[in-house]
């Protein structure tokens, strides 16, 4: 069985800048993971290197088996990134820019209609440019991508940023489901209360590379909210 | 590079300088004027070794880099350097050939510029270069930049023959006849022959120095990023260890790595708590 | 690669019709070049008719120039760039897509061009299947450059004074065999304009070629 994502001493550039300086992360499928951090610690660059997008340059690195030194191209189509800005075109709809994505990838189309229904956008949203929508609406929508293509690793930038309560909880659900279909779910967040609760493991990263590993509270059921109050206070610095 | 190589290079720039001059004086001094053009001949020891050095050498240098660099199995910086060097040198040779072309042809044709076919296709091939130079320019990591031009270099070398063909086509169906062959009218004497073979060699040699120089600046400048990289590599590497100062959500003076730890004992005593049924 | 092609042309075409930045931009700006060109030649109408097919393909490579910006800039965002990237479109299937987007728009700049000259120039043309075939080629060989030239400027700050020094000189083969193909259609010497398209179509294979092959590492900007 492949790992998700392994990742040993890898160190990843952004441009000149060693945005990764040396992580160690094994991410199982079904499993999911946490990751927080300040500003600048190499979060988004950990996302973006799982999807491909980043070059190691040294260390090993593998996303569902695939050596990512080899060939950082075989992993895109089966990973799904929510970015900080979404890949959506603003002048398609939230149906057409779900198409447009599910056709690339080569599905078909009979999930898109499920996907938008789970991300609220029904009716006359789903023909409503992008542009012309409300930035939680827009998340939504990105979401909605995620879902319709149901990828084997979902990186998740900040899911929860810019989202009203409902949809916060919406997010949770999507990531339990995704873990129990057997995806691996990395994300990041600067935001403990929401993200630890679901996951299995929290890391925390600092100066691009892990610093400390933790069990996080999927799973941790009635204590959640004792956790959540927990987490809260510890949390100086690091938000 | 290799002190070995810098000394190469030092050689060659000694051999470049020796020949050069050696060509100017025969070209001057020693051979005799030509029988039609006289003295202005004398600029045809020299305008078709430019030429050569700029269409031939340079421009073949940088697209045969651009092929190697751009394929996955020869793709190293190397080729990146080698083709950016080959097409700054020639750049500059070939404006040498338009001016040298050009300072010939004024008192022969009795205009600085005329539409021919050789004429307009170097003049583009000039400007398609100067382009490449331009995008060479913008700032953009060694990588990125290398693959955007490698791509911009082979594409405008696969333009030069398409614009040489249809500028000949263009003048031959519309200028026919309107002007000279300068290489008829030049009856090529013996020594006149051997200097002008001296000044394809000095050219070339001149080329070769020029791009080993070339080449190594741009080793050089690189050096200078790379040292970067391993600075930042290690000052990034530093900033995982070292508490920082000035963490917003932080109260006064209370680091970040504090804070982590923080998250860490909570995350701890929460669940060590007694959970029933949790973890 | 066709499927992907037809998805990506699909996509932008249906921005385009959204957004009528062809519509309001490129086609007014096209027919303006052409009333410009006027000013500069004086009304007398011979001088007009000569330089009119010379005239018409400067205004389609102006064009050629704001089509392809624009259909970067429907890329140009963060997360589109990296949506494409992650998509798992085949970069080829992109190229072609967006280049025949940008052909498709060309051909309704062509479309209105011609009427102008017609209209304000008054051109008749003699042999309409050699400018009908002569723009065909044309238009896939400027399409292709074009958009290989947006993809290399592509996320550069300073593409919008780039792309037009790179991509002009580029296309310089094809302002003067589509403006000689077009005076022989205009006056009707069929032999020599049908010659012209020697060089159109060979330059139209030549860079689709070029943009199959190497779009991929364009298109790997990390």
């Amino acid at each position: 069985m492949d790992l998700a994502v392994h990742l040993r001493s890898a160190v990843a550039l952004a441009g000149r800048f060693p945005a990764l300086s040396g992580v160690d992360l094994d991410v199982g499928l079904g499993e999911v993971v946490a990751v927080l951090g300040p500003n600048g610690a190499g979060k988004t660059s950990l996302l973006r290197t799982c999807a491909g997008l980043l070059p190691v340059t040294s260390g090993e690195a593998a996303v569902l088996g695939c050596d990512l030194r080899a060939d950082r191209t075989q992993v895109r189509r089966r990973v799904g990134l929510l970015g900080h800005d979404a890949a959506l075109y603003d002048e398609l709809t939230a149906l057409e820019n779900v198409r447009f994505s599910v056709r690339a990838a080569g599905i078909g189309t009979e999930r898109v209609g499920a996907a938008l229904d789970r991300l609220g956008l029904v009716g006359r949203l789903r023909r409503t440019p992008v542009m012309r929508m409300s930035a939680g609406q827009r998340r939504r929508t990105a979401l909605a991508v995620l879902v319709a293509r149901a990828p084997q690793i979902w990186l998740l930038d900040e899911p929860h940023a810019g989202l009203d309560a409902d949809a916060r909880a919406l997010v949770g659900s999507l990531v339990a489901d995704a873990a129990a279909s057997g995806a691996a779910v990395v994300l990041t967040s600067h935001e403990p209360a929401l993200s630890v609760p679901l996951a299995d493991r929290v890391v925390v990263m600092r100066g691009g590379r892990i610093g400390e590993t933790r069990e996080g509270g999927r799973g941790a059921g009635g204590e959640a909210d004792r956790f959540l109050v927990a987490v809260g206070e510890g949390d100086v610095g690091v938000a | 590079m290799s002190a070995r190589m810098r000394s190469v290079t030092r050689w060659i720039g000694a051999a470049a300088a020796v020949s050069t001059a050696l060509t100017v004086w025969l070209g001057l001094w020693v051979t005799p004027p030509a029988e039609v053009q006289g003295t202005l001949a004398r600029l045809l020891y020299l305008h078709p070794p430019i030429a050569w050095v700029a269409l031939y050498c340079a421009f073949g240098v940088a697209a045969l880099s651009s092929v190697l660099y751009l394929w996955h199995r020869t793709r190293s910086l190397f080729w990146d350097r080698l083709g950016a060097s080959a097409v700054e040198v020639g750049v500059v040779f070939t404006a040498l050939t338009l001016v040298t072309g050009s300072l010939w042809g004024r008192p022969t044709w009795g205009v600085w510029w005329t539409w021919t076919a050789r004429l307009t296709s170097t003049a583009l091939l000039l400007v398609l270069f100067l382009g490449y130079l331009a995008l060479r320019r913008v700032p953009a990591d060694p990588e990125v930049r290398a693959r955007r031009c490698a791509v911009a270099a082979l594409v405008a070398f696969v333009d030069v023959p398409i614009v040489t063909f249809s500028v000949d086509w263009w003048q031959t169906l519309h200028q026919r006849g309107t002007v000279l062959n300068p290489g008829l009218t030049l009856k090529v004497h013996g020594l006149m022959a051997w200097t002008m073979g001296l000044g394809f060699l000095a050219m070339t040699l001149v080329f070769v120095w020029m791009l080993l120089v070339r080449y190594r600046v741009e080793v050089l400048a690189d050096r200078i990023g790379d040292g970067e990289l391993e600075v930042s590599l290690s000052e990034r590497w530093a900033e995982g260890s070292m508490p920082v100062i000035g963490d917003g959500a932080g109260a006064a003076g209370a680091g970040a790595t504090a804070g982590v730890t923080a998250l860490g004992t909570a995350l701890d005593a929460t669940l060590r708590q007694p959970a029933g049924g949790g973890r | 690669m066709w499927r992907d092609a037809l998805l990506v042309a699909g996509k932008d075409i249906r921005i385009e019709l959204r957004s009528r930045v062809a519509l309001w931009q490129v086609l007014p700006f096209a027919v303006l070049v052409l009333v410009l060109f006027g000013f500069a030649l004086g009304p007398g109408p011979r001088a007009l008719r000569v330089a009119a097919p010379g005239l018409y393909w400067l205004a389609v490579l102006f064009s050629t120039v704001l089509a392809t910006q624009r259909s970067m800039a429907i890329e140009s965002g963060e997360g589109t760039r990296d949506g494409l990237r992650l998509s798992g479109i085949d970069p080829a299937g992109v190229f072609l897509g967006k280049a025949a987007a940008v052909a498709i728009q060309l051909v309704a700049v062509q479309v209105l061009l011609g009427a102008g000259i017609v209209v304000l120039f008054d051109v008749h043309v003699q042999t309409w299947w050699l400018a009908l075939v002569a723009s065909v080629l044309a238009t896939v060989g400027l399409s292709a450059a074009g958009v290989l030239y947006g993809a290399l400027s592509a996320g550069l700050r300073v593409r919008e004074t780039l792309l037009p020094l790179l991509v002009l000189p580029i296309v310089a083969p094809v302002l003067i065999s589509g403006s000689r193909a077009w005076s022989a259609a205009v006056s009707g010497a069929v032999a020599s304009g049908a010659s012209w398209l020697k060089i159109l179509g060979p330059f139209a294979a030549v860079y689709l070629a070029v943009g199959v092959a190497l779009y991929g590492p364009l298109q790997e900007v990390a």
